[in-house]
């Protein structure tokens, strides 16, 4: 565990960069780790970041099987606004823990 | 001088051969795992492999409850071999593990293959033996982006942190 400072906040992270209490987490935190993953976060983004988030809280496991029959994106959509990472950085962003699924 | 510094893999190829349920679920979770990863993953299914990219197979896999050790009652007794050799038993058993399977949250081999090629993958099918079953593309899943030569396959395997699979 590490203190980090994102987006002027210091804030708990795991040795990969997730952070450890997802309360810590507001949108200017996201999208300063999307800047470090090349990634420019729009609306539909938050869309699926906040799906993550009520996801994580209700404690259900993520798949990007299910993230796709959210209803908010399919899975090619997701491949493309989180390119090489759909679940992992998405999550990263989310500030949910790191995914531990295999699909 | 010591480096420490990580190469990540790049590109895997894999290929499946044989036509079991966890054969060709091995597969596809390993290709699955490697594009969510963003590792550049080609698929090439040869032999047997192909009913798990024919349409008219690739929903209805069995698992073998012949010559397969690890195969256990429900409780965790062993399967009886004489009993794996009736009729009807390796059908109802297959269709019991998909059932487990899909509890789990495990996609249909037809819905597998969409979400691999959904994230950039590709998958082909083996020439030589689309030719001996006596198949055709339309006979394989949409997904399947063509049948090449093993020669072809292997060409797609460049570069030096490429690895290729065999399940």
């Amino acid at each position: 565990m590490a203190l980090k400072t994102i987006a002027g906040v210091e804030v708990k992270v795991t040795e990969d960069g997730y952070l450890e209490d997802m309360t810590q987490w507001n949108p200017e935190i996201a999208k300063e780790i999307a800047k470090e993953l090349g990634i420019e976060l729009t609306d539909k983004h938050f869309e699926v970041l906040n799906y993550l988030r009520d996801r994580t809280i209700a404690k259900e496991a993520l798949t990007i099987r299910s993230v796709g029959k959210s209803g908010i994106v399919d899975i090619k959509q997701l491949y493309e606004l989180f390119p090489k990472g759909p679940l992992k950085f998405s999550s990263k962003i989310a500030g949910i823990p790191k995914p531990t699924s295999c699909i | 001088m010591e480096t420490k510094e990580k190469k990540p893999l790049e590109k895997v190829c894999i290929i499946c051969a044989k036509g079991n349920l966890e054969d060709v679920y091995a597969t596809l979770v390993m290709a699955n795992g490697a594009v969510m990863e963003g590792i550049e993953t080609n698929l090439f299914f040869t032999f047997f492999g192909l009913e798990g990219i024919t349409k008219k197979s690739m929903n209805h896999l069995h698992t073998a409850t012949t010559g397969n050790p690890a195969m256990k009652m429900p409780g965790g007794l062993p399967f009886p071999t004489m009993l794996g050799g009736l009729p009807g038993v390796e059908s109802a058993v297959s269709s019991m593990m998909r059932k487990q399977m899909d509890e789990l949250g495990m996609p249909p081999v037809d819905e597998f293959l969409e979400m691999i090629t959904a994230g950039g993958g590709t998958i082909y099918a083996c020439k030589l033996a689309v030719d001996m079953f006596k198949l055709t593309k339309e006979d394989l899943s949409d997904e399947v982006k063509d049948i090449i030569t093993i020669g072809e396959f292997y060409e797609l395997c460049d570069g030096d942190r490429t690895q290729i699979i065999f399940t």
